[in-house]
């Protein structure tokens, strides 16, 4: 049994930032480390590695996925991988000027979707090598990607193909 | 679809003046201010309520879980039952129906429905990363990482499908910050022309810093009632006549490119070669439209519809929703604006308090406020709470209030009603 009146807790020199005294405004730091499975769509990420898009196919109603879903939207069914063409088109775009904290930094970048023949749904990807006044919808973009992985849906990226500069 | 339902009315409202950060009140005390203007305004007392569903979108922004039960707590509404509704920028549409189900179901006579968001803890970019968190995380997020440009590219396609101009989308923002400027709520009234918006920050092309609502501190409070509690409780209940509510896939990516559902109003020829909804229109909006167009018996909206306020988080968003809610055809959402027809004098009075744009987005709250301006609207009581008559229709009949979550993935379509 400890019975200390003189009990006394332990100073330190870490203190609080106030931002602001009235209200009384603190600023505090949060960080975390995630351990994040992609789970039934690990096969995507890994096909990156090998220059592989991989897209999934409804075994039953055969709709066609650019994107990986391991069931289908269409009738519940169950889909299997398929490789996705290397080139497609621009369904829409845009340029990020400004963006998340975490891409901030990244700006300005393209965003395009694309279509690929045969396909049923599109693909988000980033794109570069034009500027926004060189892209348009229909535009002949192909897969490029990244030696080194991350791990991530940008280690596929896209560029225009020799054509998408001659047509408009 | 529908069973039987009780009648559900609501009896009165409170918003707080949304501003970017308002550090003097947290959550709890906000939404309190709102709860005390509304239950001041019929003279109610806590025994009267039975219950309340808390309206709330992030756990991010305060990085509080439970802010929820911590507000029924402030309010003093323990121990009656309450829940959270969550589903991103449509929260607040969300909550308000849940507040409709308790009453039509016959569990509650009286209903609370409270919203909030305290975005101004983190910095506007940090705040733009938490949103974008509400897109797939695998492979959205990582890509884009930004709504903003989510919603460029579906205003690039609608542009492309349709020869909508970026003007077209610059009067949206000019008609909504106009409004603004008789709402004493609003956060950002401002008396714009087209240049200015056209010259403003280009964020995502095509849309510029005046394209895009603000994020916003605030609370709103909306206090529904069965029929005989509300006639009890006000002279002017307000009716909820028709809801309705749609999904639609996460990812843009995955939208179909299949047939227009169609409303009353419209036919399979007006659509031979669209390809729907791909990325250009929201399926959710109009799925929502047709439920509560049914229910409410709606079967010429723009004839039948006096005010809307709608979810214009960006201009072009606005666009694509008169399309989606039929006051127009599919591809004429620009040419509406452009004719003035949705302004407070027009055909339709669209956003006639400033929309998301100008009146704030706190995105629990965005809904329930939108609930607030048009049943004071339809109660004809706008002098009364803005303290000024410019933004009151003359003789509103019926409203309907739309809220929208990220790229149109959840949307809640409302219809309310004057009944005398």
């Amino acid at each position: 049994m400890t019975i200390n009146p003189n009990a006394k807790m332990p100073e330190s020199q870490q203190g609080t930032e106030i931002y602001n005294f009235d209200p009384l405004i603190v600023k505090y730091h949060y960080e975390i480390d995630y351990i994040h499975s992609y789970a039934q769509d690990s096969e995507f990420f890994k096909a990156l590695g090998q220059k592989k898009l991989l897209g999934s196919k409804c075994k039953k109603c055969g709709y066609v996925y650019a994107t990986p879903r391991a069931h289908c939207m269409m009738c519940g069914a169950e889909t299997e991988w398929y490789e996705l063409p290397k080139e497609g088109r621009i369904h829409s775009f845009t340029t990020c000027y400004f963006g998340s904290e975490e891409f901030l930094p990244e700006t300005p970048f393209h965003l395009v979707l694309v279509e690929f023949d045969g396909v049923n749904s599109l693909f988000l990807g980033r794109l570069i090598g034009a500027d926004t006044e060189d892209l348009y919808i229909g535009m002949p973009i192909r897969a490029k990607f990244r030696r080194n992985l991350k791990i991530s849906p940008t280690d596929v990226y896209f560029v225009p193909t020799e054509e998408a500069g001659k047509k408009k | 679809m529908s069973g039987e339902r009780r009648n559900v009315y609501m009896v009165s409202g409170g918003v707080t003046k949304f501003a970017k950060a308002t550090p003097n009140m947290d959550f709890r005390l906000r939404v309190k201010k709102a709860f005390d203007y509304a239950m001041n305004d019929i003279n109610a007392d806590l025994s009267m309520i039975d219950g309340s569903v808390a309206s709330y979108f992030s756990d991010h922004f305060q990085r509080q879980l439970m802010s929820g039960i911590m507000v029924q707590d402030y309010l003093g509404l323990t121990p009656k039952p309450s829940k959270r509704i969550e589903g991103g920028g449509a929260t607040g549409g969300l909550a308000f129906q849940t507040g409709y189900e308790e009453i039509a179901s016959g569990r509650m006579d009286t209903c609370v429905v409270y919203g909030f968001e305290t975005m101004s803890h983190v910095n506007t970019w940090k705040g733009n990363e938490f949103i974008a968190l509400a897109s797939d995380t695998n492979f959205d997020y990582p890509v884009g990482g930004f709504y903003t440009g989510y919603y460029a590219m579906m205003a690039v396609r609608h542009m492309y499908e349709f020869g909508t101009t970026v003007e077209q989308l610059a009067q949206v923002s000019v008609k909504n910050h106009g409004n603004a400027i008789y709402n004493p709520y609003s956060q950002s009234p401002m008396k714009l022309t087209v240049e200015d918006v056209r010259n403003s920050p280009m964020v995502s092309y095509p849309l510029t810093r005046l394209d895009i609502c603000t994020m916003s501190d605030g609370a709103a409070v909306a206090i529904l009632a069965s029929e005989e509690k509300a006639f009890e409780l006000t002279d002017h209940p307000i009716l909820i006549k028709g809801i309705g509510t749609g999904t639609d896939s996460m990812r843009l990516s995955d939208r179909p490119f299949g047939k227009v559902p169609l409303l009353p109003n419209e036919k399979e020829s007006d659509y031979r070669n669209l390809k729907y909804p791909g990325v250009h229109s929201f399926r959710a909006g109009r799925t929502a439209a047709k439920e509560a167009y049914e229910m409410a018996g709606i079967t010429d909206p723009l004839k039948e519809i006096d005010a809307v306020e709608l979810h214009d988080a960006y201009t072009s968003s606005e666009i694509q929703t008169y399309e989606d809610l039929g006051f127009c055809k599919y591809g004429e959402g620009g040419q509406f604006v452009e004719e003035g027809k949705a302004d407070i004098n027009g055909e339709v009075a669209v956003n006639f308090s400033g929309g998301l744009l100008a009146s704030g987005h706190p995105v629990g709250a965005t809904g329930i406020m939108q609930a607030v301006f048009m049943f004071w609207q339809l109660q004809r009581s706008i002098k009364k709470h803005f303290g000024n008559d410019k933004l009151q229709l003359t003789n509103p009949k019926r409203g309907l209030i739309h809220s929208h979550a990220g790229t149109g993935t959840y949307v809640t379509v409302t219809v309310m009603e004057a009944v005398r």
